[in-house]
């Protein structure tokens, strides 16, 4: 890693030149929710004045770049004699601004898990080499629980990485691309002031959290509450919508649908994203469905974000954004249903609290 | 002005790619490509009943027919191409490198589908995947392979091993029970298994017609009749869910240890993979780390029966 300040007119210059030269992609208001909060989304850019650097965080994460809703995975065609497949893993390549710590730690959790694993994903390797991304620390949101989970600073798995000292960013430079890139522009080694200017920024962010989790000790107790009445009231609330899945940055579950032309000519394996909350996630032919209930689906997004799989070595992989909380329709967000299971008081069995309010 | 256009290229990665930049690279993925399917031709189909066929297969390109090598337990994800795959046990000698044999019921989607084909059509299939009988564990003691209904199908591996390598094993018992005679499958080769491989066949129905002469009655009822040296003995179980708690309960009071008894889960899967996460039993996937579990591991995963 390298360690450079740049001011933030000459940092706005060199993104304008990288986004005008590549397929960008940055934070933009796209609504006002009905709060009258805005509502922020990862897309394309074009130029600098496009990018919202001042936002909150995006309703959506950044995972779609790299796992889309739908993707191809493989087409065939038919011949007279059988049939020819294809496979291509192509990418185009994409410049990402503005990812916060929590959206990057989740990039890095999934590249744990798709590429470390017993089989690799080429997909999600192709796309994941051919981005650049650019993050950038922001202060927490009152919901935001990220430093419970360990995810509110990040050291892999960006380009560059922004810090805001003021009137100018305090740069990690963690990929040789990044740090020719900048060659061009005007950047300077970090004085001790840019350091102690750091550090104070790191200060203000750790201690900006307002949410906390207890998470210590949590796989075990997800282990041992298996059977908690806590699932079960939870569940009742659940739509099975799925939402908590397709905007958390780290669940990766899916689907595959293959499907033929119209034209008979040919047919494609697809994967979308699909979510353990969804009705039949789990059922098999015959109709056994293995987890019937709203609570038993529930539970199993639970226990595979914080709990883990042996997959990733048993380590948890909620980031702590709080997306799935801010996004659930029916209440449900981590903080209540962890604190329920913990027995905590602030939460009681009978009122729940909606989802929390964002400034 | 200075060109900053983004310099990596399209790229074709290939698996040697990423094998060295995976630490924890699996052998089995070292050997094939697991998201292309192998283009297999249907050599032969044999109506078993009215619900279940069997499929022999021949990998089309003879050198991929000639690295494909599964072990007795795993099964391969087998595409019709427009339809979609399915989890299917590998049914067939692991020995044979020529031909696989797949035993299929018609439940659904894609089943359906394949009951439609005729000899001479083209399938792709993946794999193969997941985890094994431990063959080698168990040579040297008396084995119990204990099967219910379609659990033949993935029995017949382990089955044909032990077969193969007959003089390493002492008693061989096959249990097998099914709802009605009529559904004891691959009943052409029981004499050859009795007679040739010294493998003592019990079978029972549960509901035995007029022309039934054999037992009826539950699976673990055979058990009467047979006297278990606990200490030396090993079983397979394979059938539907509830089976496997009747069953292995049931030699857990008999005293075989619990890691000495071994399962084969059934789950939906989409990948074959880890990826999907569809096939996820406790904490842990069922393609990956299954089907075979012993019934230890099962007792301790939640949810798995
Ligand atoms: C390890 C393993 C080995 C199996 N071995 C055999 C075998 O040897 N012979 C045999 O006839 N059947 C076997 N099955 C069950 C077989 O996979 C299902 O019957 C089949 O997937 C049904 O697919 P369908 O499209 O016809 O049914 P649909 O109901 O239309 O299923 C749609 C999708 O659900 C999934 N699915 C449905 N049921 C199951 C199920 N029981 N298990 C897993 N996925 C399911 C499949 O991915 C399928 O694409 C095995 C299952 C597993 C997990
Ligand atoms: S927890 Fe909320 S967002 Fe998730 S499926 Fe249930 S209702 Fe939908
Ligand atoms: S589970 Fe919720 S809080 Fe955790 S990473 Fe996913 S969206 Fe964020
Ligand atoms: S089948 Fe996809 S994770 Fe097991």
């Amino acid at each position: 890693m390298i360690y450079k300040v740049i001011s933030k007119k000459e940092f706005r210059r060199f993104v304008d030149l990288l986004v005008k030269s590549n397929s960008s992609f940055g934070p933009q208001q796209v609504d006002t929710d009905s709060r009258g909060n805005p509502v922020y989304q990862f897309k394309p850019v074009q130029t600098v004045d496009e990018i919202a650097f001042d936002y909150t965080a995006t309703a959506s994460s950044a995972k779609h770049f790299f796992l889309p809703f739908r993707e191809e995975l493989s087409s065939f065609t038919f011949h007279k004699d059988g049939w020819e497949q294809k496979i291509s893993y192509d990418a185009e390549p994409v410049v990402l601004v503005g990812l916060r710590a929590c959206d990057i730690s989740a990039l890095n959790i999934l590249d744990d898990v798709l590429l470390n694993g017993h089989f690799p994903s080429p997909y999600y390797l192709a796309k994941r080499k051919n981005s650049f991304v650019i993050g950038m620390d922001h202060l927490p949101l009152p919901d935001c629980f990220c430093k419970s989970m360990s995810h509110h600073t990040v050291t892999t798995g960006f380009n560059l990485f922004c810090s805001d000292i003021g009137d100018n960013y305090y740069l990690s430079i963690n990929s040789s691309k990044a740090f020719n890139f900048l060659k061009e522009f005007e950047t300077r080694d970090p004085l001790y002031e840019d350091n102690c200017l750091l550090v104070e920024r790191r200060k203000l962010i750790q201690h900006g959290f307002t949410t906390e989790i207890d998470v210590t000790a949590l796989p075990s107790i997800l282990d041992i509450e298996f059977d908690s009445p806590v699932w079960e009231k939870w569940g009742q609330k659940c739509l099975n919508c799925g939402t908590c899945a397709m905007v958390c940055p780290s669940c990766y579950c899916y689907s595959l649908t293959e499907s033929f032309e119209t034209n008979l000519k040919g047919a494609k394996r697809e994967k979308r994203l699909y979510s353990c909350n969804l009705v039949d996630f789990a059922v098999v032919a015959g109709g056994h469905n293995f987890r019937p209930k709203n609570g038993d689906r529930l539970k199993y997004r639970y226990y595979h974000q914080h709990r883990g799989f042996a997959e990733n070595d048993n380590q948890q992989i909620c980031v702590g954004c709080n997306r799935c909380g801010r996004a659930c329709l029916a209440g449900i967000n981590p903080k209540d249903v962890i604190n329920d299971l913990r027995m905590e008081k602030e939460s009681c069995l009978t009122c729940v609290s909606s989802s929390p309010a964002r400034t | 002005m200075p060109d900053l256009r983004f310099v990596i290229p399209r790229q074709n990665i290939n698996r040697e790619d990423f094998a060295s930049s995976s630490p924890d690279f699996n052998h089995r993925s070292e050997m094939m490509n697991t998201d292309r399917g192998f283009k297999c031709r249907i050599t032969n189909i044999v109506q078993l009943t009215e619900q279940e066929k069997l499929f022999q297969l021949r990998i089309v390109d003879p050198l991929e027919r000639a690295r494909f090598r599964f072990k007795p337990g795993q099964f391969l994800m087998l595409e019709l191409p427009g339809y979609g795959d399915v989890p299917i046990s590998i049914s067939s000698s692991s020995a044979n490198h020529e031909f696989l044999e797949l035993c299929i019921r018609k439940a659904g989607h894609v089943t359906s589908a394949l009951f439609t084909i005729e000899e001479g059509a083209y399938v792709a299939i993946r794999g193969p995947f997941g985890s094994l009988f431990p063959m080698d564990e168990m040579a040297g003691h008396n084995v119990f392979l204990i099967a219910g209904g379609l659990g033949i199908a993935p029995l017949r591996a382990p089955l044909f091993w032990i077969n193969e390598h007959r003089d390493r094993f002492l008693d061989v018992n096959l249990l097998y029970g099914a709802k009605e005679p009529s559904q004891l499958l691959f009943t052409w080769q029981f004499e050859e298994w009795e007679k040739i491989n010294h493998i003592r066949l019990h079978t029972i129905v549960e509901h035995g017609d007029a022309a039934w002469r054999g037992k009826r009655g539950m699976i673990t009822d055979l058990f009467n009749d047979i006297s278990v040296d606990v200490k030396k003995s090993y079983a397979i179980v394979c059938g539907p869910p509830i089976m496997f708690k009747f069953v292995c309960g049931y030699l857990d009071k008999l005293g075989i240890p619990m890691n000495r008894m071994f399962v084969s889960l059934e789950r939906r899967m989409h990948c074959g993979m880890g990826k999907c996460c569809r096939c996820m039993v406790g904490s842990t996937f069922t393609c990956i780390d299954g089907p075979v579990f012993d019934y230890w591991s099962v007792m301790n995963l939640k949810e798995a029966i």
